[in-house]
């Protein structure tokens, strides 16, 4: 392909520019002919960028919905309804920005998923794991004072609980809380500050995105085998091959994407946040957002209210361990025939978590609540590092190209 | 979806009657599920159900309950003429003003105003229906939709509307309060609001409660998601768009992973 | 990046398969363009700005002479009740040399109302009645002045005080819009 892009280069417009300017070139190394790529990447390596393609779309409907919102306790609730009734497509860019929170939670589940099976938080991608979990924490604080915003009932009390969380830190508990606040309860001066940050933290997250790549690009994309690329027979160049790739995936999502857009808008909100906040009336089930229903759930099955919140928080804060807790030496869940057993597991104490986060923490649902929360902290704490010594790891491929010829040639993309 | 099968059998026993002691303080009971012409990928709202659901609100709802993010000529929506609807708007009262004496009037309405809301504000709602609050209707189809699909919400406003009935032996009904097995806990403050023969269409059709809570349910479908024919219709185009544009990707990935080998 | 993806190799024929890769370049370009209206026509008046067109003004309180502004579709509206002289000044002044000519007959609907906009037709300042050369209105921003027929006469602005469509309900009473 490099015949293609010496034309583009040959441009005399394109000359002009990059001798001034060298964007092509430097667009060209991120995601272009001249960034080398394991050249068995599957689908499930399409999630990284459908996750930069979510960001976008959050960033620009947020900017065009802030046209019209007001950040007014008295009026929030009305501005969304002026945006759903008479802005000319303002449904559409607030069902798109509602629903673009969900998917973008699904899409970087899936990528953290597919990074913990394919072991890409390992040595030397460390930093790079780091970075994505920073990415992460971000997007969980974006993605709840943005539901804070259209103040209705769930908003209010989402926030209340949330922030609440807080005030179990002994001695400065309270005072933190109410400097949350900036009052005595969640309150016009909440609403304002969420509402500042919200539209802030998006682009703190496009820079530590940026970081994100450059520390992808420093040792190149892991890839399914796990093992490093040897030389220019085990790579092919990101543009074309990737991009076109890419492309396919971005038409899919975007199908699934349309389906709750246009099909299903409310299905993945809360009725009940239809109903304007009303601080003297507690609804009678609060959940969170689906995507916090995990991390929910491991809060509920702690009987103690400093406990829970330090386990919930630790949750998200163990992954932080581990390149360290893994103590097996191979990347891939391919070759490792228990720790694939157990990513399974882990998957659906996951799912188990998610489903008794939804429900009220009584009878089974703590107790499915409680199960896994042990199993998520043994899975890493106890499996993770034992496992690396004992299990046995399957012979590793000499090359990513001797695997590929072994199989099928073009089998590359359909492995899941 | 097995759970959905259950409730509906508990719904229908409720309903006949056959499992009265199941009753309880908080046990909900699923409304039967109606076949809305709004329902599905190519749903559209029906406008001669929306029109007769319009004057049940009007006549009838309006009374004590506002619908304040709804104005006049949004009914146009519901096939009414602009003209109709400005001679619709002229015959309520709307608070306008200060005028130049700096004092509140009242003049007709116009078809940029808003339903005018029959209480100044909630305390006087409160006060004037027992201390109950009348909820504004603008959004109830769409924050009872607790099955976050369409239609779910308007099931349960028709179920009850038309639920109404003697409260079961043993079950004791509150001082101004009333028995609907679909309100949660059972005892609602407003009391039946229809009755049949209460409006006269216009179109003929027979005003039973039945065929007017539908009428109504539908109507508070559209306040609630006026957009919905909108959304449907953009929704298909987009989405038999984008796979076709899939459709060519994948071709174009296979042709271009070809020059791989 | 799907659209980078269409360059033509140049160096071999186009088979039936690079135009699919053609082909998809060019469907994603159009859905991508389709996909930008709605962030652009956002911006345009919602349906309740559109909605808000007329204003009903009381005329009875306005002796001769005098003058009240009012607000519609948030800019000012002059309305002011001319004097005997004023009326014959602007009528007589149909026959001057006028940068934007019009008739002052075309410019009322009765001649001792002149309703029309009080926007400077410059840059959009508000005039200050009864001032300037011409006995009308003087813009203060760039010194444009009008006469008693809200006509330019003097100064930048190139057109006339425009007047908004407006219908007499009454002796008494106009609606503006």
């Amino acid at each position: 392909m490099a015949d293609n892009n010496s034309g583009f280069f040959a441009n005399p417009v394109v000359k002009w520019i990059e001798y001034r300017l060298p964007v092509f070139s430097t667009l060209d190394h991120m995601v272009g002919t001249q960034y080398p790529t394991p050249k068995n990447l599957n689908y499930w390596w399409n999630f990284g960028s459908l996750a930069g393609l979510c960001l976008v779309i959050q960033i620009v409907t947020g900017i065009v919905l802030v046209m019209h919102y007001t950040p007014h306790t008295l009026m929030a609730f009305d501005s969304v309804e002026h945006i759903m009734r008479d802005v000319n497509y303002g449904w559409l860019l607030r069902y798109m920005h509602a629903n673009g929170a969900s998917m973008f939670f699904i899409v970087v589940y899936i990528h953290i998923f597919r990074g913990l099976y394919f072991g890409s938080y390992k040595a030397p991608r460390e930093i790079l794991w780091f970075l994505g979990l920073i990415i992460f924490l971000l997007m969980m604080a974006t993605a709840f004072m943005g539901y804070v915003l259209p103040w209705g009932q769930m908003s209010f009390w989402g926030a209340t609980v949330i922030t609440n969380l807080f005030s179990a830190i002994p001695v400065v508990g309270e005072p933190i809380v109410t400097w949350l606040w900036g009052g005595f309860a969640v309150d016009n001066p909440t609403l304002n500050r969420f509402f500042s940050l919200h539209y802030l933290l998006p682009f703190v997250i496009v820079g530590v995105v940026l970081l994100h790549i450059l520390a992808l690009h420093q040792h190149g994309s892991n890839n399914p085998l796990g093992i490093d690329t040897k030389g220019p027979q085990d790579r092919i160049p990101f543009h074309p091959y990737y991009t076109i790739k890419d492309a396919v995936g971005v038409g899919a999502f975007l199908i699934f994407f349309c389906f709750f857009l246009f099909y299903a808008p409310n299905f993945l909100g809360h009725p009940d946040n239809y109903i304007p906040a009303n601080p003297l009336v507690t609804p009678a089930h609060i959940v969170p957002e689906w995507y916090f229903l995990p991390f929910y759930a491991i809060l509920r099955s702690v009987p103690d209210k400093l406990g829970g919140v330090l386990l919930m928080f630790g949750a998200i804060l163990i992954l932080f361990l581990l390149p360290w807790l893994d103590t097996s030496k191979v990347r891939s869940a391919k070759f490792r025939p228990i720790y694939k057993q157990l990513f399974w597991v882990f998957l659906i104490a996951c799912v188990g978590l998610t489903y008794a986060g939804g429900l009220p923490p009584e009878g089974l649902a703590l107790v499915i609540g409680r199960v896994c929360t042990v199993y998520y902290f043994a899975h890493f704490l106890i499996l993770m590092p034992l496992v690396g010594w004992f299990e046995k790891p399957l012979k590793l491929p000499a090359s990513i190209s001797e695997a590929v010829l072994k199989t099928e040639p073009g089998a590359a993309g359909s492995k899941a | 979806m097995k759970k959905m099968t259950m409730r509906t059998i508990l719904a229908a026993a409720l309903t006949f009657g056959l499992a009265v002691p199941a009753f309880a303080a908080g046990t909900e009971v699923t409304p039967p599920t109606q076949n809305w012409s709004f329902k599905g990928a190519f749903g559209t709202f029906d406008r001669a159900e929306l029109q007769r659901g319009y004057q049940v609100y009007k006549e009838v709802c309006a009374a004590c309950h506002a619908m304040k993010y709804v104005a006049f000529r949004n009914l146009t929506d519901l096939g009414f003429t602009a003209a109709e609807v400005k001679a619709l708007a002229a015959t309520f009262e709307v608070n306008d003003g200060p005028n130049d004496q700096g004092e509140m009037f009242k003049r007709p309405g116009l078809p940029q105003d808003k339903f005018p809301s029959p209480f100044p504000n909630e305390k006087a709602a409160r006060a004037s229906n027992g201390g109950a609050y009348p909820p504004d209707l603008s959004l109830v189809a769409k924050m009872k939709d607790h099955h976050r699909t369409e239609g779910s919400g308007a099931d349960y406003i028709r179920a009850l509307l038309a639920g109404y009935k003697d409260a079961p032996a043993g079950f004791t009904v509150g001082e101004g309060l009333n028995y609907n097995e679909y309100f949660p806990g059972h005892q609602i403050a407003m009391p039946k609001p229809l009755n049949d023969d209460q409006v006269t269409y216009a179109d003929g059709t027979k005003a039973t409660v039945e065929q007017m809570a539908h009428d109504v349910s539908a109507f508070l479908m559209w306040a609630a998601e006026p957009k919905l024919e909108d959304r449907k219709r953009m929704g298909f185009k987009v989405i038999v768009f984008l796979i076709v544009l899939t459709g060519l990707f994948f071709m174009a990935k296979k042709r271009i992973w070809a020059k791989l080998h | 990046m799907a659209g980078t993806a269409t360059q033509p190799a140049g160096t071999t024929e186009p088979t039936r398969r690079d135009f699919i890769v053609v082909a998809a370049g060019a469907f994603a370009a159009v859905g991508a363009a389709a996909a930008v209206w709605p962030f652009i026509h956002q911006m345009n008046p919602s349906a309740d700005v559109l909605a808000l067109s007329s204003t009903e003004v009381d005329l009875s309180q306005i002796a001769a002479g005098q003058s009240i502004t009012i607000l519609w579709r948030g800019k000012p509206v002059f309305v002011r009740h001319r004097t005997e002289a004023e009326i014959a000044q602007a009528q007589k002044d149909d026959t001057a040399a006028l940068p934007d000519p019009a008739k002052d007959a075309d410019r009322v609907k009765k001649p001792e109302w002149l309703v029309m906009m009080g926007v400077c037709t410059h840059l959009g300042c508000v005039p200050l009645g009864q001032q300037g050369d011409f006995g009308g209105w003087f813009c203060p921003c760039h010194g444009s002045h009008y006469d008693t027929s809200g006509r330019i006469r003097k100064g930048p602005a190139p057109a006339n005080l425009p007047i908004p469509q407006y219908a007499f309900l009454t002796d008494t009473r106009i609606r503006i819009g």
